[in-house]
């Protein structure tokens, strides 16, 4: 039997007016990966900050006991010094550095100040070689993809000789290929006795790779499970406190003549001229049907959706776009609300809202017409939308009055769906519509999703999740290296079916 | 952190519960936004107190909106290039050469029928406007950041504002018309009211106290804004009350009204009992009005905001951001152009130094009115409020004879008190 290597023991953390945990236990063995599940603000996050000291000894109630010994952390410092190393979901590196230059960043191989180069870039060619990481030390990390920038922050924790890992969802932003190369990293590091803790909120990675499961809600640890209980539905129900029968909402499609066409769509990349992004794609979706498109990170799914709406990404755009047959000028962001076009980007908080302004406006900005007369705004007419909004889409606020950025990631989606809504498209594409959303929020998306398809909208969904394309779409188009190389009925379609038109598609390619 | 994991209540219970806890969290978000308002009349009550009463004689009230009106007029524009997430440095050369050219085109040129300073003032207005556009153009479709193309505007305008007036010469003196921009008074259409008639003592001399008369015209306007803002507020609150919603509680809305109240009639009453209300001061309010209601109630002025909170959210809303950007220098080319015009009008002849350093005036007026440099954030009034800060302090240190010097190391501190209380108050909130 391992020892056990980290005790959390009753935490309990209070901020002005919420409890974030409540006598949370947590009990981590030696050599194991152990993960945290729970929905989006839970307190998993809460308990690592309070674990690696960002949250200073004294700001809450517990015993922290590591390797025996009871911890008060002061600051994060003091738990690196101990071999504790918290790698958070939005990444802490320094773009215009190299790969070296962050690894060692605030820990550098120095004399008096002089930085030694060669001992950094040696060591940090050891530890690249260690992550698997194929890349020179030198290169700056704007330079490389999401996936490799998540290798090089663990490159950065080994550097710090650790002995327990955090990841705060480690995979959220990356690839299938990305994400299994880095669950297989962590396996080696447990054959090598580092201890991780990993927070996912995807039960088919923890299933893969995790031990034990903690699985708080609301600020409680409600079980622990052993590897041979861990069970998809066992987690879920846990998680919600109710059990989801059904992850997908049922629908009955009723799908109509056909709503939109897209034609030869090609596009360049906007900076390498002769790259050519989109190769020749030809779409259609009718009336009241939800159409996926599926592919791998990387796939040109999003520079597709971009380039579509308002020409926002790329150049020497070429094809054709009809709506109910007819063609239609959607070379802009505007014209293309106009026609009734619209796009939820999959990065809400760069692209999808006005962070510093509340839940009112963010609501009416694609369509400040509606609420408005000869450009003067109707602040009670908005007032109205934005509150009948709140109330469809189920954004669980203070009042519409509330900051967009306090919101949590779901009922920030709601929000950004809410704004699209009001601009009543006739065809809608949402791009990862659930990325970073626990599984109570993603039902209620997939709900509105089947809404707005039976409202008679045509519906495109670009999502990384198969089994969520398969759950809630009518027909799926796989998409791989600018092309579509597949296209299948839901009804027929599989995981590995997709997988295999991906794999097809790039025999074709080469 | 839970905005999820908190169950939202539902029905009539949430109304009941709300209520109590509303009165004081409108309180609370209402003294936030009222602090500078207060900050302001308790600066006003120091100087008034220090300067022994001059603060707030009618003829001193009177040089404080003449003497800093431009800066708060410019400051409207900066309100809009600064929410918009940019800054303009060249507002003081422009006004500068602004008032360069007016003067040459009024007196030295020869312009005919076209030196009217009606026709010069529109002409100069347009060209505010195409100075603006031509710096706007630069930033809203190359991306060029503001900072370089205005700075280097600033320094282009300071030269052309010097080669036009031909080295350091000012040209003057300018036409009484003109003047007027600046220290007229609007006519007086209804007559004075005699108070207190003049007492003439044995020298010839009128008795100080006596004399005592109001300038009717001046005295009704004041009267019929205050009115009209009380009904506006009524109404406004008799509407949202019948959609359902609740306005802000009574009690408070009826303090605010009745200080803002008291506060403007007070004014206009010490207007009125010197020459009436200043020309500029007319202007200067119509502006206002505009800006907070284009700021406020437009679609123009929500999309500005958007871009200054999410640029590249709001260009997926639909949002035409290059040619927002370009409006929105437009817009300061053109005040800038006004404040050179009053600064012209106001000394009566075009110097080469005129607006030398007032963008930092203009800039530090905004962000003391709580706008922040990330862009998104900021309010009209507030920038109206943080510019009258800086001139209030201006003056009142004038007059109580604080060494020029020491007056910058003044402004400069509160300044940064100000959004060192601002950053403070957001990171509790």
């Amino acid at each position: 039997m391992a020892s056990t290597i980290l005790e959390m023991r009753n935490i309990t953390k209070t901020f002005p007016g919420v409890k974030a945990l409540s006598n949370v236990n947590l009990s981590v063995e030696e050599g194991e990966i152990h993960a945290i599940v729970g929905e989006n603000g839970a307190g998993k996050s809460t308990l690592m900050k309070v674990l690696s000291g960002v949250y200073p000894a004294g700001s809450y109630d517990g015993k922290i006991i590591y390797r025996g010994q009871e911890c008060q952390f002061k600051g994060i410092r003091d738990s690196e010094h101990l071999g504790i190393v918290i790698i958070h979901q939005e990444l802490a590196l320094v773009p215009m550095l190299s790969i070296a230059e962050n690894i060692f960043l605030g820990n550098e191989h120095a004399r008096y100040g002089i930085i030694d180069w060669n001992a950094n870039e040696k060591r940090t060619r050891a530890l690249l070689k260690k992550v698997g990481l194929n890349e020179d030390p030198k290169t700056l990390i704007t330079n490389i993809g999401v996936g490799k920038q998540q290798l090089v922050e663990i490159a950065k924790a080994l550097s710090k000789e650790v002995r327990l890992l955090i990841l705060d969802e480690p995979t959220a932003s990356l690839s299938e290929k990305d994400s299994q190369a880095l669950l297989n990293l962590l396996l080696e590091f447990k054959r090598e006795g580092i201890t991780s803790i990993l927070i996912s909120h995807k039960l088919n990675e923890i299933h893969r790779v995790a031990d034990h499961v903690t699985i708080i809600r609301d600020g409680q640890t409600i079980e622990t499970l052993g590897k041979k209980d861990i069970s998809e539905d066992r987690i879920i129900t846990s998680m919600v406190g109710r059990s989801l029968d059904d992850r997908y909402p049922p629908r009955e499609p009723s799908i109509g003549e056909t709503v939109f066409e897209v034609k030869d769509w090609s596009v360049y990349h906007p900076l390498h001229a002769e790259r050519q992004v989109i190769k020749g794609i030809d779409i259609h979706v009718r009336k009241g049907e939800v159409v996926g498109i599926a592919g791998l990170m990387g796939a040109g799914r999003t520079e597709f959706a971009m380039s579509l709406f308002g020409r926002s990404y790329g150049r020497r755009i070429t094809g054709e776009v009809f709506l109910d047959g007819k063609p239609i000028d959607i070379s802009s962001v505007s014209r293309a609300v106009e026609q009734g076009v619209a796009y939820v980007t999959e990065d809400r908080k760069m692209y999808g809202l006005n962070l510093i302004d509340h839940i009112k406006h963010n609501v009416t900005l694609a369509n400040l017409d509606g609420v408005s007369r000869h450009n003067v705004i109707d602040d009670l007419r908005e007032l109205d939308v934005a509150n009948d909004y709140r109330k469809k889409t189920n954004i669980r606020a203070s009042s519409v009055y509330q900051l967009t950025g306090n919101l949590s990631g779901g009922n920030q989606q709601k929000v950004v769906l809410s704004k699209w809504l009001f601009a009543n498209p006739k065809v809608l594409i949402l791009d990862e519509p659930t990325r970073g959303i626990d599984v109570g929020a993603k039902y209620e998306i997939y709900t509105i999703i089947a809404r707005l398809a039976a409202e008679g909208r045509a519906v495109i969904v670009i999502s990384s999740e198969m089994p969520e394309l398969l759950g809630i779409t009518d027909r799926i188009y796989v998409m791989n290296e600018g092309r579509m190389v597949g296209e299948m009925a839901s009804t027929e379609a599989s995981q590995e079916k997709i997988m295999r038109a991906i794999v097809r598609g790039e025999g074709k390619a080469s | 952190m839970s905005t999820e994991s908190v169950p939202t209540p539902t029905g009539v219970a949430e109304d009941v519960q709300q209520k109590p806890r509303m009165a004081v969290s409108a309180l609370v978000t209402n003294l936030r936004e009222y602090g500078l308002v207060l900050a302001l009349i308790a600066i006003m009550l120091f100087f008034q107190y220090t300067t022994s009463g001059t603060l707030f004689k009618p003829v001193n009230l009177s040089n404080l909106v003449q003497q800093n009106s431009f800066i708060i007029v410019m400051a409207l524009g900066m309100l809009l290039v600064i929410v918009s997430g940019h800054i303009d440095l060249s507002v003081g050369s422009v006004a500068g050469f602004i008032g360069a050219l007016a003067a040459m085109m009024m007196v030295i040129w020869p312009l005919g029928i076209f030196s009217n300073p009606l026709v010069v003032s529109i002409v100069c207005l347009i060209i505010g406007g195409l100075i603006g556009a031509a710096q706007g153009y630069w930033i809203a479709y190359h991306r060029i950041p503001s900072f370089i193309v205005t700075l280097a505007g600033m320094l282009i305008f300071r030269g052309l504002c010097q080669a036009l007036l031909g080295g350091g010469s000012s040209v003057g003196p300018l036409p009484p018309g003109f003047k007027a921009l600046s220290s007229g008074f609007i006519p007086e259409l209804i007559g004075t009211w005699t108070l207190v008639p003049p007492t003439v003592n044995a020298a010839g001399k009128t008795i100080f106290g006596s004399g005592l008369s109001l300038q009717m015209t001046t005295v009704i306007i004041g009267i019929i804004c205050v009115l009209a803002s009380a009904f506006f507020g009524i109404r406004s609150r008799r509407t949202r009350e019948r959609h359902g919603y609740e306005a802000e509680p009574f009690s408070l809305f009826l303090i605010k009204t009745v200080i803002m109240s008291a506060l403007v009639l007070f004014l206009v009453y010490q207007f009125a009992t010197y020459r009436g209300l200043p020309v500029v001061l007319v202007v200067m309010g119509l502006l206002i009005g505009l800006f907070v209601f284009v700021t406020k109630r437009m679609t123009i002025g929500r999309r500005i905001y958007a871009m200054g909170g999410n640029a590249k959210a709001a260009q997926l809303s639909g949002i035409k951001t290059e040619r927002l950007t370009l409006l929105v220098f437009v817009n300061m080319g053109v005040l800038s152009a006004l404040g050179g015009l009053i600064i012209a009008a106001r000394l009566g002849q075009a110097v080469p130094a005129a607006g030398l350093g007032s963008e930092l005036d203009v800039i530090a007026a905004v962000f003391i009115g709580g706008a922040s440099a990330m862009g998104g954030v900021g309010q009209v009034v507030g920038a109206v409020v943080g510019g009258f800060i800086m001139g209030v302090m201006n003056n009142g240190m004038s007059i109580m004879g604080v060494n020029v010097d020491y007056q910058q190391v003044v402004k400069g501190l509160v300044l940064l008190g100000a959004v060192i209380f601002d950053v403070y108050n957001k990171n509790k909130a």
